[in-house]
């Protein structure tokens, strides 16, 4: 596994340039350890400062350092975004492949619960939690909402691998060497979803990190947690792009495209060195 | 007495074909019968073209396809009656399948020992890493190889022809009394097929194995069978002693197969052993138009 | 290094009297064509096409046999210079001379070769659906390939096509089916239809009828040799189906390994092979009538990107010299019209 990060970090640009400003966003929100401000306190600097030392993204209306809340902000933001994706991977591995191994009516009934989740519409289910949940709402349980919303069509993809899986002579052989089912799924069949799945966790990570941030910026979440969106809501609370606190809305929105991008570029390059041509090439076939 | 080692009887294999509005079925198997005795070890070929309905008869030898109708037995247990985990253990034990693509047959992304080891275990109930390890030096050894050669290899390593002694080595390893082999040679290269079908009938001859042989190559059939069936459409058209039925075949179908294998024998004859062979391509644009 | 292989460019002078009237169609000389890939930091080569010089004479068939990795495939895909990268063509010349116009398909412009492709070269393959569109009745893939090779007009095509196919025994209805309403062997046949409408002066085709069943392989192989008589085209024909071969073929080269390593007249390859390896692939053959035990051979074959020096049977050959395991063995004519690659068959009989 290291040899593989090491030669695609060598070989491959996009790689590179993704592991660095995803280096980059990490060791911001790794900064929010050593904040000297809890993140929700407010007035503990003066407010409206530009960017300038010792306040170098500048502070908010309501007194507090930009940079600092940033780190905090974007520490919540991705560890939403890991959960949410840890969470819908779990769920569309386990059901994607034993309906495509076990077939029949367990497939049929697990498809018609993925089908419903496919065609439900996200972003309206998520604002009625919101307002059936109200203040009891919190990020963990946006996350398992999200989570839950999230699996459904990768579901259907490894379901798709898993069926032609299935036929293959050497899942037989595992059959009649007397491997288990959960044998078989996980050690035969697991090794040719896993690259899926790494390339649709950073897709997923993006979509459930783009759709908080939206949630956030029209007050349907936790606005007591700080994110990126909660932030940026904070600001159009105070509107701050009027009272021209700038700073305040274009450093969240930097980090959150700098974070983007950082994982666009990781699956981008992670597909291709999955790519089986890619991959026959390196180990001949 | 003691009941026969396979007993097919009858057995009949549907498919729904097509959508819901013009639902039809295909009828895969139509009513084949035939009986392995237990005492005598035997070669039994099938012999079919592409949609004779050779390999859904031995998947369902191999009970991984149930029958519409009919029944299988092996050694009088009959298979649509195995519905528990042990008594499925306990069939997979006496009966083991070797497939066409030995390319395939393991998986390229794992260490092709561990099959031979998980199989040691399971189906032979070893337990200790020594037991395990002999039993599958043992069956290696039965196929001409041994577990050093192969140890922490991966499919890719191996030619074709030693992938199918390792399939052959991992399907002996429960000491099955009936091995199912779908085309075993079909995709081997021709100067590896023929030890792996003199593995087939060391077998039979030297650790009393019967072997289910299913082919669509009337010479290594001829070469190795004891017992054959023909099979088209699936029927069974001529069935019966394999010298007997291929030195004289009997059915239309029979001879016409039996015809159109090219002899190497023909060198330089200039195609005189091409038939004409353009009747039926008639026949199939009459039931197009 | 090898030693340089007769490669004679005129073979007619060497191969005696009864074949001096072939002009060859196809002639290649020096062949080598290798995979070349880097890729994440892993550079590879695989030496599929090494030193292969042989030609094909006018309404000749020549066959080719190997077993998987012999290279037979890619030495065709060479010849028909449909190469793409990671494959490149080292050195070597392939020269057709279709009926006077001499074309060396690598000094030739880009246009040229798609000028005669179709018209004076053509293909068929295994899966006939890479040729036929499979969302397209059959006569749009006659008009795709052919049309503008044969210059008439659409009416007077359609009545090229109807009466090329009626000659080879299909109906015109074909015309009208989509290829999926066909079945396999029919396939194949329009295939071939396609393949000859334009009476190319040659056709190369890879395994064409392995998927096939017995019974329809036979008879798309006799619409083959009766197209091939009728147009008096030149065929390059790949099989690893020695039976085929010994029906179908004029001429056969045997590969191992990348290399040609015997060649002659069908007939005499079969009746008295010199090299160990084709003498060992016949030999072997199970026959019907035939209970007598017969040995499959030893070893693996080899692995292209390593292969074993010197002569890359030797680790597999019974009749194996020191010689053998130092020196790759030249091609040389051990009766007219009849080479081998092997130290062995010089001195005596491989069998």
């Amino acid at each position: 596994m290291s040899r593989v990060l090491r030669d695609l970090f060598r070989y491959n640009r996009e790689f590179a340039i993704g592991i660095v400003l995803l280096a980059f966003v990490l060791l911001i929100s790794a900064a929010s350890f050593v904040s000297p401000y809890p993140p929700n306190d407010s007035f503990v600097v003066p407010p409206d400062l530009p960017p300038s030392w010792p306040y170098i993204l500048g502070t908010t209306s309501r007194g507090q350092d930009v940079f600092w809340l940033l780190t905090f902000a974007i520490r919540n933001t991705l560890l939403f975004g890991f959960t949410v994706a840890l969470l819908s991977r779990i769920l569309s591995l386990v059901i994607g492949l034993v309906a495509g191994y076990a077939g029949g009516l367990v497939d049929r009934v697990l498809m018609s619960i993925n089908d419903t989740f496919i065609v439900i519409p996200l972003f309206p289910i998520l604002v009625l939690f919101y307002f059936v949940m109200r203040d009891r709402m919190s990020w963990a349980l946006l996350a398992l909402a999200m989570s839950c919303l999230g699996w459904a069509y990768d579901a259907r993809l490894i379901r798709s691998v898993a069926m032609s899986l299935r036929t293959r002579e050497f899942t037989e052989t595992s059959i009649f060497s007397g491997m288990s089912m959960r044998q078989i799924l996980v050690e035969e069949h697991l090794p040719y979803v896993l690259p899926i799945v790494f390339s649709t966790t950073m897709n997923n990570i993006n979509w459930s990190i783009g759709l908080e941030v939206t949630l956030s910026v029209l007050g349907f979440t936790d606005i007591n947690t700080p994110t990126i969106g909660v932030l940026i809501y904070w600001a159009n609370q105070h509107t701050a792009l009027v009272a021209g606190v700038w700073w305040w809305i274009l450093f969240p929105v930097m980090l959150v495209i700098i974070t983007f991008v950082g994982l666009f570029l990781l699956a981008v390059s992670m597909n291709e060195y999955i790519d089986p041509r890619s991959r026959l090439s390196r180990v001949g076939g | 007495m003691t009941p026969p080692l396979l007993e097919v009887r009858e057995v009949v294999k549907a498919y729904s074909m097509g959508s819901v509005l013009s639902r039809h079925r295909i009828r895969a198997v139509e009513g084949v019968s035939f009986t392995m005795k237990a005492e005598r070890p035997e070669i039994f070929t099938i012999i079919g073209e592409s949609g004779s309905g050779k390999t859904t008869l031995a998947r369902m030898i191999l009970n991984t396809v149930s029958p519409t109708a009919g029944t299988i037995r092996f050694r009088g247990t009959d298979l649509s009656k195995i519905w528990r985990g042990r008594d499925r253990l306990a069939f997979m034990r006496g009966v083991q399948p070797i497939f066409q693509n030995p390319f395939d047959a393991f998986n390229p992304l794992k260490q092709i020992d561990r099959y031979l080891f998980t199989t040691a275990r399971r189906m032979a109930g070893l337990r200790t890493v020594k037991e395990i390890e002999d039993r599958a030096d043992q069956a290696l050894k039965k196929v001409g190889l041994s577990l050093v050669e192969i140890r922490g290899r991966f499919p890719h390593e191996l030619s074709g022809g030693q992938l199918q002694r390792i399939a052959i080595a991992r399907a002996l390893i429960s000491t099955p009394a009936l091995i199912v082999a779908d085309e075993p040679v079909s995709m081997i290269d021709a100067s590896l097929r023929m030890s792996i079908v003199n593995l087939l009938r060391n077998l039979r001859d030297e650790m009393g194995v019967s072997i289910i042989y299913i082919t669509h190559d009337l010479a290594t059939a001829y070469y190795i069978s004891d017992r054959i069936i023909i099979m088209r459409k699936g029927r069974v058209v001529e069935g019966g002693d394999a010298r007997a039925v291929l030195d004289n075949p009997q059915h239309p179908y029979s001879i016409q197969l039996k015809q159109a294998v090219l002899s190497p024998d023909a060198a330089g004859s200039g195609g005189a052993l091409l038939s004409a062979g353009l009747v039926e391509s008639q026949a199939e644009l009459g039931e197009l138009t | 290094m090898a030693p340089a292989t007769a490669a004679p460019r005129a073979p007619a002078k060497e191969n005696g009297k009864a074949e001096a009237t072939i002009e060859p169609v196809l002639v290649v000389s020096g062949l080598r064509a290798y995979f070349q890939t880097s890729s994440f930091g892993v550079e590879r080569e695989v030496r599929a096409v090494d030193d292969i010089s042989f030609h094909v004479g006018a309404n000749e068939i020549y066959g080719l046999a190997g077993e998987s990795s012999s290279g037979k495939t890619t030495l065709i895909k060479t010849v028909a210079g449909a190469i793409r990268p990671p494959l490149r063509v080292l050195s070597g010349s392939v020269v057709f001379d279709f009926r006077g116009r001499r074309v060396s398909v690598y000094d030739s412009d880009p246009q040229v070769m798609d000028e005669i492709r179709w018209k004076h070269l053509s293909y068929i393959m295994q899966g006939s659906m890479n040729v036929l569109n499979p969302v397209r009745r059959v006569r749009h893939s006659f008009v795709d390939f052919a049309f503008r090779h044969i210059g008439r007009k659409m009416p007077e095509f359609m009545d090229i096509v109807r009466t090329h196919l009626q000659r080879l025994h299909l109906t015109p209805a074909v015309l009208d089916a989509y290829p999926h309403q066909l079945s396999g062997g029919m396939r194949q046949r329009v295939t071939i239809a396609l393949a000859t409408v334009c009476r190319p002066e040659f056709i190369i085709a890879d395994e064409p009828t392995t998927a096939l069943d017995v019974i329809v392989q036979n008879g798309v192989l006799a619409m083959l040799r009766d197209v091939q008589r009728e147009i008096r085209s030149s065929i390059i024909f790949v099989t690893h189906d020695m039976a085929v071969h010994a029906n179908l073929c004029d001429r056969l080269g045997i590969m191992y390994a990348g290399r040609l390593v015997e060649e002659g007249r069908t007939a005499d390859v079969f009746k008295a092979p010199k090299h160990p390896y084709t003498a060992h692939l016949i030999a072997s053959l199970p026959r019907i009538g035939y209970v007598a035990a017969r040995k499959g051979l030893e070893g693996t074959p080899p692995n292209l990107a390593d292969p074993p020096s010197g002569c890359r049977f030797h680790p597999r050959c019974p009749l194996a010299a020191d010689i053998c395991r130092r020196q790759a063995p030249p091609m040389t004519w051990s009766s007219p019209g009849h080479r081998v690659a092997c130290f062995a068959a010089a001195t005596g009989s491989a069998q």
